[in-house]
């Protein structure tokens, strides 16, 4: 399977990452093995097998609805490149 | 040409959970900025969201009352996108494998019944508030609402009219509302809806391109903009022009939908399986427990008011149109028997008292009791129809007992013969002219001596023990 430069560069522009011409060839290299490794996987037959929702089996977790605590609004910001006393600030998407 | 509207619609409605889809912050409306939130809904690495059960539940009794197939396992996804309001970097959605499939909502257009399929019912987190500073391009972020539990509510492209979708849309908030899961407040947003809408011509089996509508916070907006994209699809088409694919904001100010984002920008989501959780099972015995415990939905209960209170089908709907209204009808006629006239009562009085105030029927201030013993009085004749009415308001505006004010005021009708006949024969002295006419056989003037003497009394006379009197006495 082949990956087009194009196609690295939609992924790229999806995941807000900035890739250089030379990483586009190599990314689009080692995307394509990666796929090819998913055409390997169909090789196994699974036909009478039932799909497998999770590595792990287990009953479903739930939670009661019940309060816990959350964080003060100070912590919660503290990593924020940009705040005011209350809000994280970001520049305007509309 | 002709055009057939087909429209689909996809409304979100926020759950009554105390706490969030996946943690424990609040999810109360309102808070300061930032106050209820902790690592889990923030998207912080290494924590892990476990699924409030509460959450689940109103899922699958929202299932179950529309008919949907409830799925014995069902998956969480992550939808993946980058918007300032999402910490995450993704929404934890359901994709391949949601939780209710293939059900209906029955809905009334005057008389005309029709039902909308619902594709399926999913579970999903709110993303955050963004604030858009009114001088600087910035906008402040607040994460309260980020993971408070959403269902989204998917309809089949069933739908023929901008009458049909509100009817539609009415009838959903109706069950969340009697199912008590979500508060269907449009303006605090925990009801919202997107519309799909295309024209296809007249006998075409084909859709034609749909555009998505968004942003209308209100029954009325929707209905605006789904005329006004309709007419605007038609125009083009009849043009010879194309309906380009795209989603489409309503601007209530301008009263026209404006495009959004082009074609290229197509979204690409990315779904898959949230590893972090693990599958939803859901045991027969639990979806069998919740259907025991569904309240009577609002088609039924209509039904049954009509069938059982020999009511008509109008004050039906309005009496169902809420749970708690429907309740205050029933404890209502129990104590006084009379159906027609409790709902009369409610429909007019009672519902024109609470809607100046703007008052929810859970404040009125005169119980179903009360109501009752005041219909009462006056199906005994102890006062009149017209009195009631101002006794009402009294009793609304105190909270006084219909006899208390009826005694207090000395309201009861007038019984007094001797009274009755001094009044009578006062009036009859004083209008010869009318007299005469009553005896040249114009009747009609019988209503003229009613009035006088209901003005005499203000109203108390006794209406048939008068009527009586008054014949007598012109008989004379």
């Amino acid at each position: 399977m082949r990956i087009t430069k194009e196609e690295v560069e939609h992924v790229a522009k999806l995941a807000r990452l900035k890739v250089t011409e030379d990483e586009k060839e190599t990314y689009a290299g080692q995307l394509a093995r990666v796929l090819e490794y998913m055409d390997k996987l169909k090789e196994v037959p699974t036909e009478d097998v039932a799909p497998t929702f999770h590595a792990v089996e287990l009953k479903t977790p739930f939670r009661e609805d019940v309060p816990g605590e959350s964080l003060a609004p100070e912590e919660t910001m503290s990593n924020a490149p940009e705040k005011d006393s209350d809000s994280f600030i970001v520049p305007r998407v509309i | 040409m002709e055009y057939e509207p087909v429209i689909g619609l996809e409304v979100h409605a926020q759950l009554l959970t105390e706490t969030k889809l996946f943690c424990s912050c609040l999810t109360a409306f309102g808070a300061p900025p930032n106050t209820q939130t902790c690592p889990v809904c923030l998207g912080m690495p290494g924590v892990l969201p476990v699924a409030n059960k509460k959450a689940v539940r109103y899922a699958i009794a929202l299932g179950l009352a529309t008919g949907c197939t409830i799925s014995k396992t069902s998956l969480f996804a992550r939808k993946n996108y980058f918007y300032p309001d999402l910490p995450k970097g993704y929404q934890i959605s359901q994709y391949e494998v949601p939780i209710c499939r293939r059900g209906f909502i029955d809905i009334d257009l005057e008389g005309e019944k029709k039902r909308i399929g619902i594709t399926r019912i999913h579970m999903e987190d709110d993303a955050g508030k963004l604030i858009h500073d009114e001088e600087n391009p910035v906008s402040r972020v607040d994460f309260n609402r980020t993971g408070v539990p959403l269902l989204e509510i998917v309809s089949e492209p069933d739908i023929r009219s901008p009458e049909e979708a509100v009817a539609y849309l009415r009838a959903l908030r109706d069950i969340l509302l009697y199912l008590g899961i979500s508060d269907g407040n449009m303006e605090e947003g925990s009801f919202r809806c997107d519309a799909n809408v295309s024209l296809r011509a007249a006998g075409e089996e084909k859709f034609g391109t749909r555009t998505e509508l968004k942003n209308m916070n209100s029954f009325r907006h929707i209905q605006r903009a789904l005329f006004y994209e309709i007419r605007r699809q038609r125009a083009l088409l009849d043009a010879g022009e194309e309906v380009l694919q795209e989603t489409r904001l309503w601007d209530e100010a301008k009263q026209a939908t404006f495009g959004m984002r082009g074609k290229e920008e197509a979204q690409d989501y990315r779904y898959f399986p949230d590893p972090d959780l693990i599958p939803i099972t859901v045991p027969d015995e639990w979806i069998e427990e919740i259907r025991e415990s569904l309240p009577e939905l609002p088609a039924a209960k209509r039904e049954r008011f009509i069938s059982v209170y020999s009511i008509p089908e109008y004050d039906a709907g309005v009496l169902t149109s809420s749970r708690a209204l429907a309740d205050y009808f029933e404890d209502a006629v129990k104590g006084s028997g009379e159906p027609k006239k409790v709902s009369n009562f409610i429909m007019s009085e009672l519902m024109r008292e609470l809607k100046r105030d703007e008052r929810d029927i859970s404040e009125c201030p005169v119980t179903p009791a009360m109501l009752s013993e005041l219909l009462v009085m006056v199906d005994q004749g102890k006062i009149s129809g017209k009195i009631a009415k101002d006794v009402f308001e009294e009793m609304y505006r105190t909270g006084t007992k219909a006899s208390e004010i009826v005694e207090k005021k000395g309201l009861a009708v007038e019984r007094d013969e001797g009274a009755l006949i001094a009044l009578i024969e006062e009036i009859l002295a004083e209008n010869p002219d009318q007299v005469a006419q009553f005896k040249a056989g114009k009747t009609k003037v019988l209503g003229f001596f009613m009035g006088q003497l209901m003005k005499r009394t203000r109203g108390k006379a006794d209406p048939r023990l008068s009527n009586e009197l008054l014949r007598e006495k012109l008989a004379e």
